[in-house]
């Protein structure tokens, strides 16, 4: 195995936040709720959306700790 | 119906007049050749980071988007916010698949992911499934963004009787005609970057003004029936809403990138960094889609179903008309002109990716393949641009003489042929271990399982799957994805021994896939 395969064989772990994301966002009984509300949105949305940002976030980072 | 609202139909025509100067303009800029298929169909792969963000936001999230996501929350409540985890998962599977693809047809000068299909495979016949699947599955998604704009142009006012109704909406298609015709992907790149600042002005001013005129959040909430705001929970024996929610936004999120004319937006980037960044900026819509999928929410808390004012323009489009009903009621008439523009124009942009998209497939997957094999670059260019022109033609046809209804439910079974093209396409970019008999006999299977499916479900994508007493009501798509899979798995090995090492020969290579 070669530095360069090393690199990227070890770098490969920050794809499991991808995991993390589908596993959160695809689980509905997690967030189909009301409470706890959030400026009068119920728990149902904000949260969602809150995972929008979230997502957006582990995608940057991934790209920094994968960039060759 | 209201009467012409002059202020709003003003700066409706102005904006429209300023995108139709934009988009034959477009040809100049950065200029290449437009004899070659590889600029008139894909700028010359020439743009960066930021256009490819306006291009990709201005194709995935269409103006049939920002009229029916809100209008299946004003309708059916919670479920319609399946958009956004179905928004936060594309974008890992843009990161992770795009990239390799990019750089793999980049190396070949492939346009289509029927041309990558037909270089990673070598069968001639399993690319044609791709492109005809490819092209049925957006035809349907044209006409729709067709029904957009004759949502606004009625909700402006603007009514006839017999042709005169319709000469609006083909006048805004002549437009787009000609000049997608003659700028080819520079014109809906260009023209996206207007597009997307009106409906990203359009949607903050409705989702500040709107709660403040109500009463704010809580006060919304409280005035929607409660079986609207959340999912219902699923009964014994059953996962009820909760697997047709998730595996909505997942087979939704799968079929996505396969869409010929995300991949036409996709491949026309400079690079496969451009897409890995865009893979991280992008959710920047998927947040406003999510805003808006709330704005259906607050039609129903509003009320305005029931205003007389409104009634005709319900009773005419239905639930589409959510959206605009609601813009009418709130904002001054000069802002109902910028509201309606963006919807309109946001409609003309993705019209014009997916009818490039198409004339891409036809003409190298379908005639160079099968007609004509060694075309000039300019019969092939030209072959295209009236390709282009016929399948928005065709479209135009298609809603001005046949109910909206059925664009919707084509669109709909659109969306469960092209999830099938994903085996070879997406996993082809990783591994070429398939036989190419076999995945076409798998897409062969998902594609007549998943329209079945659909068909039993009376038209809806939901089909209620029963596994030893258990209900899983989920979409389609997915199911059938999974079977053409299996499919694809069992007979690989099967084919292969067959054919006894006469594998027809892969034109890639590893190295072709990561960036140089």
């Amino acid at each position: 195995m070669n530095g360069a395969e090393k690199k990227r064989r070890k770098s490969s772990w920050w794809y499991l936040l991808f995991l993390i994301q589908f596993v959160v966002i695809l689980w509905p009984p997690l967030y189909n709720k009301i409470e706890p509300t959030l400026i009068g949105l119920p728990f149902f949305y904000w949260f969602q959306l809150a995972w929008v940002i979230v997502s957006a976030v582990f995608t940057a980072v991934v790209y920094w700790a994968t960039r060759d | 119906m209201p009467d012409i609202n002059w202020t709003a139909l003003i700066v409706f025509i102005l904006l429209f007049g300023f995108i139709t100067w934009l988009g034959f303009a477009a040809a100049r800029w950065r200029k290449g050749d437009l004899d070659l298929l590889n600029e008139w169909g894909l700028g010359g792969r020439r743009f960066g980071t930021v256009v490819t963000w306006f291009l990709v936001g201005g194709d995935v999230y269409t103006a049939y988007t920002f009229v029916a996501v809100p209008a299946l929350a004003f309708g059916a409540g919670a479920v319609a916010f399946f958009a956004v985890p179905y928004t936060i998962i594309i974008y890992p599977l843009l990161f992770l698949v795009f990239p390799r693809l990019w750089n793999v047809c980049h190396k070949h000068g492939y346009i289509t992911a029927a041309d990558f299909v037909r270089g990673r495979f070598g069968n001639r016949w399993l690319a044609l499934a791709v492109a005809v699947t490819g092209i049925i599955a957006t035809l349907p998604y044209i006409a729709l963004q067709l029904v957009g704009i004759q949502v606004v142009i009625g909700a402006l006012g603007v009514t006839g009787n017999g042709l005169a109704a319709d000469l609006p909406l083909v006048i805004a298609f002549a437009v787009l005609a000609a000049f997608t015709y003659s700028s080819g992907l520079r014109a809906p790149a260009s023209i996206a970057i207007v597009k997307d600042t009106l409906i990203y002005v359009a949607t903050f001013a409705i989702i500040i003004v709107v709660p403040l005129k109500l009463g704010g959040f809580a006060h919304i909430f409280a005035a929607i029936p409660a079986k609207k705001v959340l999912l219902a929970v699923p009964g014994d024996h059953t996962t009820g809403s909760y697997s047709a929610y998730a595996t909505l936004a997942l087979g939704s999120a799968l079929a996505l990138f396969l869409y010929p004319h995300s991949m036409t937006a996709i491949l026309s980037a400079n690079s496969g960094r451009a897409i890995r960044r865009n893979a991280a900026i992008l959710p920047g819509y998927s947040f406003m889609l999510g805003l808006l999928a709330m704005i259906g929410l607050f039609v129903i808390a509003a009320g305005i179903a029931d205003m007389p004012a409104y009634a005709e323009g319900f009773k005419h489009f239905g639930s589409n008309f959510a959206v605009p009903a609601l813009i009418l009621h709130i904002f001054p008439s000069w802002f109902i002109g910028v509201a309606f523009a963006a919807i309109a124009i946001g409609a003309l942009v993705p019209a014009a990716i997916m009818s490039i998209a198409i004339a891409n497939l036809y003409t190298r997957n379908i005639h160079r393949e099968f007609v004509n094999r060694s075309p000039t670059n300019k019969q092939e260019a030209q072959m295209a641009k009236w390709v282009s022109l016929v399948a928005k033609l065709g479209a135009l046809v298609f809603v001005l003489f046949i109910p909206t209804k059925y664009a919707i439910e084509l669109q709909l079974l659109g969306g469960i042929w092209i999830i099938q093209t994903l085996p070879a396409v997406m996993l082809g970019a990783y591994t070429r271990w398939f036989n190419d008999w076999a995945l076409l006999l798998g897409w062969a299977a998902g594609t007549f399982a998943g329209t079945a499916m659909a068909i039993a479900s009376k038209l809806t994508p939901t089909f209620a799957l029963t596994l030893g007493g258990y209900t899983l009501p989920g979409y389609s798509a997915l199911y059938t994805v999974l079977l053409n899979l299996l499919i694809a798995v069992v007979l690989t090995p099967v084919f292969n021994g067959m054919r006894a090492g006469r594998a027809p020969v892969d034109q890639t290579a590893e190295a072709d896939y990561l960036a140089s």
